[in-house]
């Protein structure tokens, strides 16, 4: 399962693991805008910021190989799009969305996989988003196995039925998601009243936010310093 | 010695008009632990639902500790009362195991500091200390029916109630379980179908019947009569 | 359909994301006034419930199967607001845990599947009063209009589209528009048996008339600009004549892209880059504030 191998990874400890979740984000997006904004194939720059991305997944001690392909999620479509570019006579176009399509999809993997999502919702938290949204996210991740469970024995309780999964009709798979449909419903009143029957009022508690250190103050600056520096000087 | 628990002519009714509770009196004292046995549907639930004002009762009254329950002072009553549901999964909503305990506290305005104080403190009591930085998927069922109780224990309640907390267990996970709530002191509600484990830890049981305390006495005399 | 980084221009990325972040504020407000507070668990485990329920294969024959996508579905169930505030936590949760989707396209994302797709889906069923072909409608729609406006972000950031991909990609989008329609309302009569109370009778307010009124005009719009894309050359005529190119150039354009302005110097036009973003970061965070916060309420 991608999501719980992530989960695992995030929960590490590593001088990137400690950084403050604002500090990471920041840094992320600094990156993000910065390979976004990248027009011409330029290889130095291109092999800067993978050097940069690679010393943080070192630094991470997050599995490299396994970051590195996991990354690659994006690629079928990248491939799919360069190549209709390289047929339309623009293959600049293709290898620069491949370029930046992996750059990105690799610095959101290093950012969720050094920051438990509960952080990095708390970090989105103090940089104004919206609270409410961030809370529906929350329990969305929390569920997100235990209804994928129950998706998973309702298939192999009809499969066994029927001694197959693939002879599920039309009918009966609308009847399933139904069903499933009404168990997330009544799982969610007993989660409402648990809550309630703890003394819920309407509002998610949460803890007092961790401060932001002068450390991770000086590693956000100097990412996006770095990152914007290195977009334009090597062009 | 005044009892911890009171209730008196509760009878409570769905909004269909059927009647799931005509006219229960009971009552448990201070370190008491009754186990509540009967039939699927006889009203167990539905009852330790009123005592932390979940349901409110159609007619009948409910005191906790001398405290009757009133909308007034529902927040006090759910302190007083902690509930363990049969469902972990539902108890544990929170990202985090120590989030999760910490949640009753920090829901009751404590600062975070001292919320996390009696969040690990609950933790160590249940034995999960180790487990805190845990996401709840991650634990095994025996696991997180300890975490659950850690979260109630964190509320600091005079009365646990536990709805068939034996439920998911494997049978080494049901003695942890039974040991460690015979080692807290307070007061104990315990419905359950597991009459070996309702022994373990109950003298007396009451027996409900379509909505009705149809006996209370020890829990062998209880078996015997109706045959359970 | 999720758009990954990469593949949007800064003109195309950027005023989305400006527009969604506020429109995703307002929508949380919307959704928590029309609830009671059982919503933050409600609405987070109907989100699980998606994901979940992709896990059920529609047969469409020839051995192939469909999945629900569920914006529709979800804006039968818990109202256009609340379901656009779940398909956006999705799309969230996608785009940071699964890499289905991109971060800095996350705007576009959610703009085209979050609140167009669901507003789509919800406006034939407001409309034809949640009558069936009004929920298969809005099975189509929902999915249609998502993948159309796509299709045409894509376009409109210098995506090549040849013919032969466009009619390809617009037939498979056609297909699986349906699908999703008879996915939506199979599903809508299964929950129908099961307990009738889960459907949320469309309500004849003002406020959803102002939905379809909005819905109405951004398809409209969404339409006029893929055309128009179609067209290049006689878009860039009518803007070049009317001056509006120029324009929304110079406003849109220059926070993040426009170096220019503090000369040639790479560390002056790095600050200017920087500021832009921190330009940016504010308009955002200050709109999304004002209209996440009920009247009298502080934050």
């Amino acid at each position: 399962m991608r999501h719980a191998r992530i989960d695992r990874w995030s929960r590490l400890d590593s001088p990137v693991h400690r950084l403050h979740p604002v500090a990471k984000v920041l840094a992320a997006l600094g990156m993000l805008v910065a390979v976004a904004t990248m027009t011409k194939p330029v290889l130095h720059l291109v092999a800067v910021y993978f050097a940069m991305l690679g010393v943080c997944v070192l630094a991470a001690r997050l599995p490299v190989v396994r970051m590195l392909t996991g990354a690659a999620v994006v690629l079928p479509f990248a491939c799919a799009i360069g190549v209709v570019s390289i047929l339309s006579g623009d293959p600049n176009r293709a290898i620069m969305l491949l370029v930046r399509s992996y750059l990105s999809s690799l610095t959101a993997l290093l950012l969720v996989a050094s920051t438990p999502l509960s952080e990095l919702l708390g970090g989105l938290d103090r940089l104004g988003a919206p609270a409410f949204l961030l809370q529906v996210m929350q329990f969305l991740y929390r569920y997100l196995m235990v209804l994928r469970e129950e998706a998973s024995a309702m298939r192999d309780a009809a499969a066994s039925r029927a001694g197959s999964v693939r002879i599920l009709e039309f009918k009966k798979a609308a009847g399933a998601a139904g069903v499933l449909f009404a168990r997330a419903h009544t799982r969610a009143s007993a989660i409402h009243r648990a809550m309630v029957a703890r003394g819920f009022d309407g509002r998610m508690p949460t803890f007092r936010p961790t401060p932001l250190l002068l450390s991770d103050a000086i590693f956000a600056a100097a990412a996006v310093c770095a990152v914007v520096a290195a977009r334009l000087a090597l062009k | 010695m005044s009892p911890i628990v009171q209730v008196r002519g509760l009878r409570y009714a769905y909004e269909d008009g059927t009647e799931a509770l005509k006219g229960i009196d009971f009552e448990l004292q201070p370190g008491e632990t009754v186990a509540l046995l009967g039939a699927n549907g006889s009203g167990k639930t539905t009852f330790a639902l009123h005592l932390n004002g979940l349901l409110r009762a159609t007619s009948g009254t409910i005191a906790i500790d001398g405290l009757e329950l009133r909308e007034s002072n529902l927040k006090e009553i759910r302190r007083r009362v902690g509930l363990v549901f049969q469902d972990s999964d539902n108890q544990l909503f929170m990202p985090t195991v120590l989030e999760d305990v910490a949640f009753a506290p920090l829901a009751a305005g404590i600062n975070s500091t001292a919320a996390l104080a009696k969040a690990w403190l609950a933790l160590e009591q249940v034995g999960m200390a180790h487990k805190a930085g845990k996401a709840p998927w991650h634990l095994s069922a025996g696991e997180k029916k300890r975490v659950a109780i850690a979260g109630i224990l964190a509320e600091e309640p005079k009365i646990l109630v536990l709805d068939e907390p034996t439920t998911f267990l494997d049978p080494p996970g049901q003695r942890g379980l039974a040991e460690l709530l015979s080692s807290l002191p307070q007061a104990k509600i315990l419905i359950t179908h597991d009459v070996p484990f309702a022994a373990r830890l109950a003298e007396v049981a009451v027996f409900f019947q379509e909505g009705r305390i149809a006996a209370k006495d020890t829990i062998p005399t209880i078996v015997r009569q109706f045959d359970w | 359909m999720h758009i990954p980084d990469g593949f949007l221009s800064a003109r195309v990325w950027v005023p989305l994301d400006l527009a969604a972040a506020p429109a995703v504020a307002w929508l949380g407000r919307r959704a928590q006034r029309d609830f009671d507070h059982h919503r933050i668990p409600l609405m987070g485990v109907m989100g699980a419930f998606i994901f979940a329920a992709q896990m059920i294969n529609f047969p469409v024959g020839n051995g192939t199967s469909g999945h629900l996508v569920g914006g529709a579905l979800l804006s039968f169930t818990l109202g256009p607001a609340a379901a656009s505030i779940v398909m956006t936590a999705i799309l969230a949760i996608q785009a940071l845990i699964f890499q289905d989707g991109g971060l800095l396209a996350l705007g576009a994302n959610v703009f085209n599947m979050a609140i167009a797709g669901v507003l789509a889906g919800y406006l034939p069923y407001l409309l034809l009063k949640g009558r069936k072909y009004g929920i298969f409608l809005g099975g189509v729609l929902s999915l249609l209009v998502s993948a159309i406006l796509a299709l045409v972000e894509l376009a409109l950031s210098g995506v090549p589209m040849p013919r032969a991909v466009l009619t390809v990609s617009v037939a498979l989008f056609v297909v699986s528009a349906v699908v999703e329609g008879a996915i939506t309302v199979a599903v809508v009569g299964a929950l129908e048996k099961i307990q009738p109370g889960f459907l949320r009778r469309p309500a004849a307010n003002g406020g959803s008339a102002r939905i379809a009124l909005a819905l109405a005009a951004s398809v409209l719009a969404c339409a006029g600009v893929f055309v128009a894309s179609q067209h290049p050359d006689g878009l860039e005529r009518f803007a070049q004549k009317t001056g509006i190119w120029s324009n929304a150039k110079s406003v849109v354009h220059s926070p993040l892209a426009d170096y220019q302005m503090a000369g040639g110097h790479w560390i002056g036009r790095s600050i200017a880059g920087l500021l832009g973003i921190g330009i940016v970061y504010l308009v955002c965070r200050v709109a999304t504030r004002a209209l996440s916060q009920r009247p009298g309420e502080g934050s």
